[in-house]
């Protein structure tokens, strides 16, 4: 058999990736995760998780993390950062191309995550970082008694607008429809909560202000009409996009571009996995993505001992 | 290991503005999760730069004044400061190596 740096290779350090490398590792898999920021994925921002189960106070999600760092490295998980900048996945061995060196692995674990969808509105760009945001976590504090918007209608968006009503006098909640995607609990307490005010039916058109965001643009998709808010923040999330640039059409993707596998999380690649957001799946959460990450390295770990 | 500084709206002025070394600044707040993830990023260059460039870090949750000043509106954000002068800025959450090439421009 031909000689390669890993048996596994494990890209992205969210909760599918740590997981997948607390398996691997426990299994005494020759493992590497590797990871382009710091790990954690997506719940770093999230201000706190109430739905994972054995925490049943709920925690911040910084500090889930944490626990599953501490918990893979117990294992020996060997964790680097570094971006990869291409992925040949079509041989036995698979190359792992980083930008000073490629690393070889028998097999590969895709958990690479979804990033926040922009909303493409007119200058948009200019005030990200002043004023548009999509961590409530981070940066509700700076609006403290202020007036911001808020865009969706999911979890993630009615979740992170309660946040912010701890802090600000108001919210603006922006959705397209005329009823709300986000859990009944959710939609439950946003209802009851004087401080977000409800614009339906509306989407957001453009960005406005000197230095820092000042005013939102917004029309009712039903009646054309359009009104500006003055706001001096705006909170973004419309949803998600997979991180599949890499894969490019070297595997089958969904018609949303989420990689698909079957319940071993088989790509259509042998040898590669994937688990997490970045895979076609019906729901997107942390209890998910641990699922994914156990079965995607016991499922290469099968594969490698097969070879 | 030298760590990074913590500097104040009392001593921003004589520990960045008025350095004789290039200064980088990273804005944080403990209720940041962002925050936490990049801080291991932020001690290693400040060991790794010790004699070239001043790292600091300045708390928003303690000190309004300065990030204020500089219309800080979310975290992380890192301003590099040259001779006084602001003359780059990274914001979100960054990878070190892009924290290093920014580095890099100030010497």
């Amino acid at each position: 058999m031909n000689t390669v740096d890993y048996d596994l290779v494990i890209i992205g350090g969210g909760p599918a990736g740590l997981t997948a490398g607390i398996y691997a590792s426990r299994a005494r898999l020759n493992v590497l995760m590797l990871e382009k920021l710091v790990p954690g994925g997506q719940i770093i921002v999230t201000d706190w998780i109430e739905n994972y189960p054995g925490f049943p106070k709920g925690l911040p999600g910084a500090d889930l993390v944490e626990k599953f760092i501490e918990q893979a490295k117990g294992f020996g998980l060997k964790i680097e950062t570094g971006e990869v900048v291409s992925l040949d996945l079509s041989g036995p061995v698979k190359k792992i191309a980083l930008e000073k060196t490629t690393i070889t692995a028998r097999a590969v674990v895709i958990a690479t995550g979804a990033s926040p969808k922009k909303l493409g509105a007119d200058k948009e760009e200019n005030f990200l970082g002043r004023g548009i945001s999509t961590c409530a976590t981070c940066d509700a504090p700076f609006f403290k008694d202020g007036v911001v918007a808020a865009v969706g209608g999911g979890d993630t968006a009615v979740q992170e607008s309660l946040y912010l009503t701890k802090f600000v006098k108001k919210v603006y909640l922006i959705h397209r429809r005329d009823q709300l995607r986000a859990a009944r609990i959710l939609q439950e307490r946003a209802f009851s909560n004087n401080r977000i005010e409800f614009i339906w039916n509306s989407v957001v058109t453009g960005f406005d202000g000197l230095f820092n965001l000042e005013k939102v643009s917004v029309q009712n998709v039903k009646t054309g009409e359009t009104q500006q808010l003055d706001v001096e923040g705006c909170f973004v999330w419309v949803g998600i996009q997979p991180n599949t640039r890499l894969v490019g059409n070297a595997l089958k993707l969904d018609d949303a571009g989420f990689i698909a596998v079957n319940a071993r999380m088989e790509t259509s690649a042998p040898g590669v996995f994937a688990a997490g957001d970045v895979r076609s799946t019906p729901l997107r959460q942390v209890a998910t993505a641990v699922g994914d990450g156990a079965i995607a390295a016991t499922s290469a770990a099968h594969y490698i001992e097969s070879l | 290991m030298s760590k990074a500084k913590e500097v104040n709206d009392s001593n921003f002025e004589a520990e960045v503005l008025k350095s004789d070394k290039p200064v980088l600044v990273d804005f944080w707040a403990p209720w940041c999760g962002p925050c936490k993830a990049i801080a291991p990023a932020i001690d290693e260059l400040a060991a790794e730069y010790g004699g070239q460039i001043k790292i600091t870090k300045c708390n928003v949750d303690e000190n309004s004044a300065t990030p204020g000043k500089y219309g800080i509106k979310a975290i992380p954000t890192l301003l590099f400061f040259k001779g006084g002068d602001l003359v780059d800025q990274l914001r979100g959450l960054v990878a070190k190596n892009k924290i290093d090439e920014s580095l890099k421009k100030l010497l």
